[in-house]
């Protein structure tokens, strides 16, 4: 559980606290709006991963850039698109943050400096290190964290990625955000290294296994890796150790680990519970102050809600823009 | 007879093939503990074991190019792809190695292999999970390319291509997994390239294969109820080959072709099917043929676009009236 003594200012704490509550319950309410088929299609949640994503915000700055595979809302979120565009993107409304041509999947805020959810696993990695290149490139300071599931480690783009980054000292932070499992499959069943960090060794990349339940440790590392790419130094390769406590997505029944693995999660180190013993351990919000930050939350996720529900859908011309930079691209109809 | 579902149906021709031959073995992602990511291969690892029902880690191009190794040293793999659209990740191993490895060692080595697995739209998952890559695999020489309709094809083409001593693209449906049909419990062989007639008549021809059959045989009834028009529906069943004899058989008795086809319109199996079919029966066509495609754009997540973007009966019907000019 949290440290007695904070390294971490109070601020910082109270935001990592609001931010994570806010991911976790707009997540909540998403899965029960796919249970009344508001939301179609894959919805991969990301709840119990909070910590992750919340530690390494308050590391980063404003410009900065992210990007992840399709598991993806609280990366929007924590990037700062508003909760309404995400939740409209989730419904497929116009008003979606990518208008609802993405869903669930393909959340993209350029304003944000989000690069995207995608789909195809492992295909953003060559991509994230694609982002630093043009920084690089242009002179400037910006770092990209670039996150990928444990399964995702597997693809060959993988190798390929790791050893230019490395080559030419991309300014690039490889996120795995070791939840356990793909799909069914354990990390045990893919391997017969489990500790999925020593990858990176492999091309003399620098890597280390995170505790990704605590804010704090992921915040460290993210800092630590931000500071190297930053000076020049390249690439950082971080396995941050999660778990999902919701199946891999809303049809997975997840039979495949025991009740009790979730069960220890949840009860010994949600990172929502971590984080708020270290708050209330320092008396920086009392029972009232948590029920009114609850009841903020609340009303900004029904927000969301409300602005989906009133949103209006695409229109079917919609469909031919953005295809190409043209607006009178001549696609064939039938 | 009985009925059963159309992942029974799959299940039953790997099931049997491999209780047949010992070299056929099935490898892919899910498909061994999790009993498949849509249930095909439910229970056939408790049958077969670990060794002949394989999961492999998220690495398709490993795993697919790991298979026609296999196959090139004699084994005869059943490798599934989750969706087709993730073939596109080892789609170098099977144009560049598995299509061409007969050709290239002078038919020293073969590949006798089949690539499974969904294709096409399932609903809205967007762009990158709702594409259909029949035309681009049947485009190069080496494959054969099935896509099947309904549980009786499936099971009797599938075991055809496990049989084939060549390369098969064998391409199926999330949405059709749970479809039943009338399958015997004996065995059965379809054998690849032969098209089949699912309505016959007299006065226009429609061409599909695969999921989109649906909106075809849909738009054929709707047309026999509402304007007494009589469509001869065809699916094509395998799209490389193509069975153009059935084809050109049929537009020669109705002298009108409409093609409807899950597939971005340019350089389409539709296309491909006019072309064909202007060369051997011009002088019978009495009207332009017609191709209903999906819209050349990715398909985006929400459903106002999956309902503009799909092949849908409205479209098929405008396209019947029009080639008979009602
Ligand atoms: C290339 C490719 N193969 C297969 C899939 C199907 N698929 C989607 S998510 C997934 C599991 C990925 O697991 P992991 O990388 O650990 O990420 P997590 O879902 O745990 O966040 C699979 C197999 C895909 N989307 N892309
Ligand atoms: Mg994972």
């Amino acid at each position: 559980m949290g440290k007695d003594k904070s390294t971490y200012p109070k601020e910082t704490y109270l935001k990592w606290y609001e931010d994570m509550l806010l991911m976790r319950r707009f997540e909540e309410k998403a899965a029960q709006l796919y249970g009344q088929q508001k939301i179609k299609g894959f919805c991969h949640l990301y709840i119990g991963q909070e910590a992750v994503v919340a530690g390494t915000m308050s590391a980063l700055n404003a410009d900065d850039r992210l990007i992840t595979a399709y598991r993806d809302h609280a990366h929007a979120i924590a990037c700062g698109i508003p909760a309404k565009e995400v939740m409209a993107e989730l419904y497929g409304k116009a008003t979606g943050c990518s208008k609802g041509k993405g869903g669930s999947m393909h959340m993209f805020s350029k304003e944000h400096n989000f690069f995207g959810g995608h789909g195809i696993v492992g295909g953003q990695i060559p991509l994230g290190a694609g982002i630093a290149f043009a920084d690089q490139y242009r002179g400037g300071k910006q770092v990209t964290v670039c996150y990928m599931g444990d399964g995702a480690v597997r693809q060959g783009a993988l190798h390929e990625t790791f050893n230019m980054a490395m080559l030419w000292k991309l300014p690039v932070i490889f996120v795995c955000e070791n939840n356990g499992y793909a799909m069914g499959t354990s990390v045990e069943r893919t391997t017969n290294m489990t500790d999925i960090y020593k990858i990176g060794l492999g091309y003399d990349m620098p890597s280390k296994a995170v505790d990704g339940m605590k804010c704090e440790t992921v915040h460290e590392a993210i800092a630590e890796a931000a500071e190297r790419a930053r000076t020049g130094n390249g690439p950082t390769f971080l396995e941050i150790r999660t778990y999902r406590y919701r199946g891999h997505s809303m049809s997975d029944p997840a039979k495949y680990r025991s009740k009790e693995e979730v069960e220890d999660y949840k009860t010994n180190k949600d990172p929502l519970e971590q984080c708020k013993a270290v708050i209330a351990k320092n008396k920086w919000m009392n029972e009232a102050d948590f029920e009114t930050l609850e009841n903020k939350i609340e009303a900004h996720v029904a927000e969301a809600v409300e602005f989906a529900e009133n949103s209006p859908w695409p229109t079917p011309d919609e469909l031919y823009k953005d295809v190409y930079v043209e607006e009178d691209y001549p696609f064939i109809m039938d | 007879m009985r009925t059963i579902q159309m992942r029974e149906a799959l299940r039953e021709a790997i099931t049997e093939e491999m209780r047949r031959d010992e070299n056929v073995f099935l490898i892919g992602e899910e498909v061994a503990e999790y009993n498949g990511a849509y249930k095909v291969s439910q229970g056939m690892l408790d049958e077969f074991g670990p060794r002949r029902v394989i999961d492999t880690p998220i690495a398709e191009l490993g795993f697919a190019g790991i298979a026609v190794g296999a196959a090139m040293n004699g084994l005869r793999p059943v490798c599934e792809f989750m969706t087709f659209n993730f073939s596109l990740v080892a789609i170098d191993q099977v144009i560049n190695a598995s299509a061409k490895i007969l050709s290239m060692s002078g038919g020293q080595f073969g590949n006798p292999i089949v690539f499974r697995g969904p294709t096409g739209s399932a609903g809205q998952l967007g762009a990158q999970h709702s594409q259909s890559f029949a035309n681009w695999y049947a485009n190069t020489p080496g494959l054969k390319v099935i896509e099947i309709s309904n549980p009786y094809d499936a099971k009797g083409l599938l075991k055809s291509a496990i049989r084939d001593n060549n390369p098969v693209i064998f391409m199926e449906s999330e949405q059709m997994y749970g479809d039943k049909g009338e399958v015997p419990e004996e065995g059965y062989l379809i054998p690849i390239g032969v098209a089949d007639i699912k309505r016959a008549g007299t006065d226009v021809t429609i061409v599909s294969f695969g999921k989109i059959m649906k909106v075809a045989l849909a738009a054929a009834e709707a047309l026999a109820q509402e304007n007494n028009i009589q469509v001869e529906v065809i699916d094509l069943r395998t799209v490389r080959p193509i069975d153009y004899k059935t084809v050109i058989e049929s537009v020669k008795k109705t002298n009108r072709l409409v093609v409807v086809e899950e597939a971005w319109p340019l350089a389409s199996i539709s296309r491909e099917i006019s072309y064909e079919v202007q060369r051997q029966a011009f002088d019978y066509l009495d009207a332009p043929v017609r191709c209903i495609t999906t819209r050349d754009v990715p398909l985006g997540y929400a459903p106002t676009f999956v309902e503009e973007f799909l092949p849908n009966t409205k479209r098929v019907t405008e396209a019947v009236k029009a080639v008979v000019y009602v």
